[in-house]
């Protein structure tokens, strides 16, 4: 399956990544070969099988509800680019 | 009595459907062990989990399912003991994932319907679509900074609740009653506090406008209403302005917008170009949910009295009108108070018009909660049983109450302590009215012409007494002594 520029375009913005203009071109090119290659998968007759989430047939391990994490503001703010006391500070968003 | 609005065109009908965001009450988050309490120091409740760091694993917390179960057993909704996880990718500063974990394909709780009571004692049953888990955002504020907004992550990850409903409600009136519904169940099962002012309960607003009978309009979505009054004045302003767009020849956009509380209207979202591709897919971090049926039952086994299956038993075993047993079961607490007063009192229509009335009235008038009342359920039940049982008037009733409130003394007490006993000695009361007619020859010939004069010498009878004769003994010699 072929895939367009403009697709490229969109899904780059969607996933908030910035792509030169000189490189959309190769990239149409390599996800439009991805997509072909994952395409064998449609020789597969899959009929009577249930859409699976997980190739393990396993279920969810179940938490207690109990408090034993956080706490710790300075750890988790160590990575942050800009902070006003135990805030993130970010470029304005006002919607 | 259909709430429609008048075009230049003719009448236009309102369709609703509400999807409501309730903050689940439990210790710790969806997925990870922080803590969920309101107005902590910020970023102080959030894990590596909460914050997104590489390599973080989700956990479900099992609380989390049962008060969701729990929620959706009270919508009478069918329960899914398989339930799948997945993304839905979107970008903001106060969501770090970049995606919020929530529940498209296999939610924890499908179809379900509610009543909702209405102001004229009616009731409607609205169509429950869904209820799913999601994950709820951290909180974004703008104002303390010129060029910066701060981030605090506390809420970030704390489990929600999403309930939508089916596009039955018709007015901004039954929206206003869906919402205070859904609050009362959440009460009732301890699953949200409903506390929308500080955003545990919100809800998004789809409205679309029709003339009677026509298939659906395009609707339009307004985000994150955070108050019954605000959710009912967006619906009525939303449709207003659906309905001079399409009569002035122009077209609904399906859009998503915002409820702006200051100018009392919606406004289209600035990125709403981008609003609805979330490309959602499910959580490779999460096996699905797959709960034993024990798990259910036991939840089943465990569950409060509903608020409308309490209702009906407050119809039936009270004989209260519909209204009535509807104001008082719309909480818990006031249901239970009711219920100690009525037993107290021995008489469950004269507890019901007490409560509502004069008790609500005082606790109203001096701004103070239930829990916080000087006057005990037993207590206002022992009032009653006064009035009941012809120990006191219902105007010295009133006095009696007002004591009650003062002092916190009980009822008995003080009717002992004044001799405010009602006067039903025949003997005692015909004397003093021969006395009142001989003393007002006048009036005797007035009220022989007109009947009506017969309240006057009521309000002189009941003056002499202090208030304490017997109403209808009063009213009866009367009657008989004026010949009338």
């Amino acid at each position: 399956m072929a895939i367009d520029r403009d697709t490229v375009t969109r899904v780059a913005f969607l996933s908030r990544l910035e792509i030169e203009d000189a490189q959309k071109d190769a990239m149409t090119h390599d996800l439009s070969n991805i997509l072909t290659f994952v395409e064998a998968l449609n020789d597969v007759d899959a009929s009577g099988v249930e859409p699976m989430t997980s190739v393990v047939e396993a279920y969810a391990p179940l938490r207690e509800d109990q408090v034993n994490d956080g706490g710790y503001p300075d750890k988790v703010l160590a990575n942050a680019p800009d902070r006003v006391q135990d805030f993130y500070a970010v470029p304005k968003v006002v919607e | 009595m259909t709430y429609t609005i008048k075009g230049n065109t003719g009448e236009w009908e309102v369709v609703i459907g509400l999807e409501v965001h309730a903050q689940v009450i439990s210790n710790s988050k969806l997925f990870s062990g922080s803590a969920t309490d309101f107005g902590a120091e910020p970023n102080s409740q959030v894990s590596f989990v909460d914050s997104a760091q590489p390599g973080m694993l989700p956990v479900v917390n099992k609380e989390c399912l049962r008060q969701a179960i729990r929620t959706g057993l009270g919508l009478n909704a069918e329960i899914n003991r398989y339930s799948v996880f997945d993304r839905k990718n979107y970008f903001y500063a106060d969501l770090p994932q970049g995606y919020q974990i929530s529940q498209l394909y296999h939610p924890i709780v499908g179809e379900g319907q509610i009543e909702i009571d209405l102001e004229d004692g009616s009731t409607r049953t609205i169509g429950i679509e869904r209820l799913h888990l999601e994950q709820d955002a951290g909180k974004s504020i703008h104002d303390l900074d010129p060029k910066r907004s701060f981030i605090d992550l506390n809420r970030c990850g704390v489990a929600l609740m999403e309930i939508v409903s089916r596009p039955d409600l018709r007015s901004p009136e039954e929206a206003g009653a869906y919402l205070r519904k859904l609050r009362t169940i959440f009460r009732y099962l301890g699953t949200c506090d409903g506390n929308m002012e500080e955003g545990s309960m919100r809800a998004d607003v789809n409205v679309s406008v029709r003339k009677p009978g026509d298939e659906f309009g395009t609707r339009t979505e307004t985000k994150n209403v955070n108050s019954i009054r605000f959710v009912m004045q967006a619906i009525e302003s939303e449709a207003l302005r659906q309905v001079k767009l399409v009569e002035s020849g122009g077209e609904v956009q399906q859009e998503t917008r915002l409820w702006d509380a200051g100018k009392g209207h919606t406004r289209p979202m600035r990125s709403k170009e981008f609003a609805h591709d979330y490309r959602y897919f499910p959580c490779p971090d999460l096996l699905p949910v797959n709960l034993p049926e024990s798990f259910v039952d036991a939840i089943k086994s465990d569950m409060p009295e509903l608020p409308d299956d309490k209702k009906k038993r407050f119809i039936n075993d009270y004989g209260l009108p519909a209204y009535d047993a509807g104001v008082l079961v719309a909480e818990r607490e006031t249901a239970a108070f009711y219920e100690q007063v009525a037993e107290a009192a021995g008489n469950a229509k004269l507890a019901a018009n007490w409560t509502m009335g004069d008790f609500f009235g005082a606790l109203n008038k001096a701004d103070i909660a239930l829990a916080d009342s000087p006057i005990s359920a037993r207590q206002l039940g022992g009032l009653i049983k006064l009035i009941a049982d012809d120990t006191i008037s219902g105007r010295i009733a009133k006095d009696v109450f007002e004591i009650m409130w003062e002092t916190g003394k009980d009822a008995e007490t003080i009717v002992e302590e004044k001799g405010l006993k009602q006067i039903t000695d025949t003997d005692e009361i015909e004397g003093i009215i021969d006395q009142i007619i001989a003393d007002n020859p006048a009036q005797v010939e007035k009220v022989k012409v007109n009947e009506k004069l017969l309240g006057w010498f009521v309000g002189q009878t009941m003056k002499a007494t202090g208030g304490k004769a017997n109403p209808g003994v009063v009213n009866k010699l009367l009657k008989d002594k004026l010949g009338l």
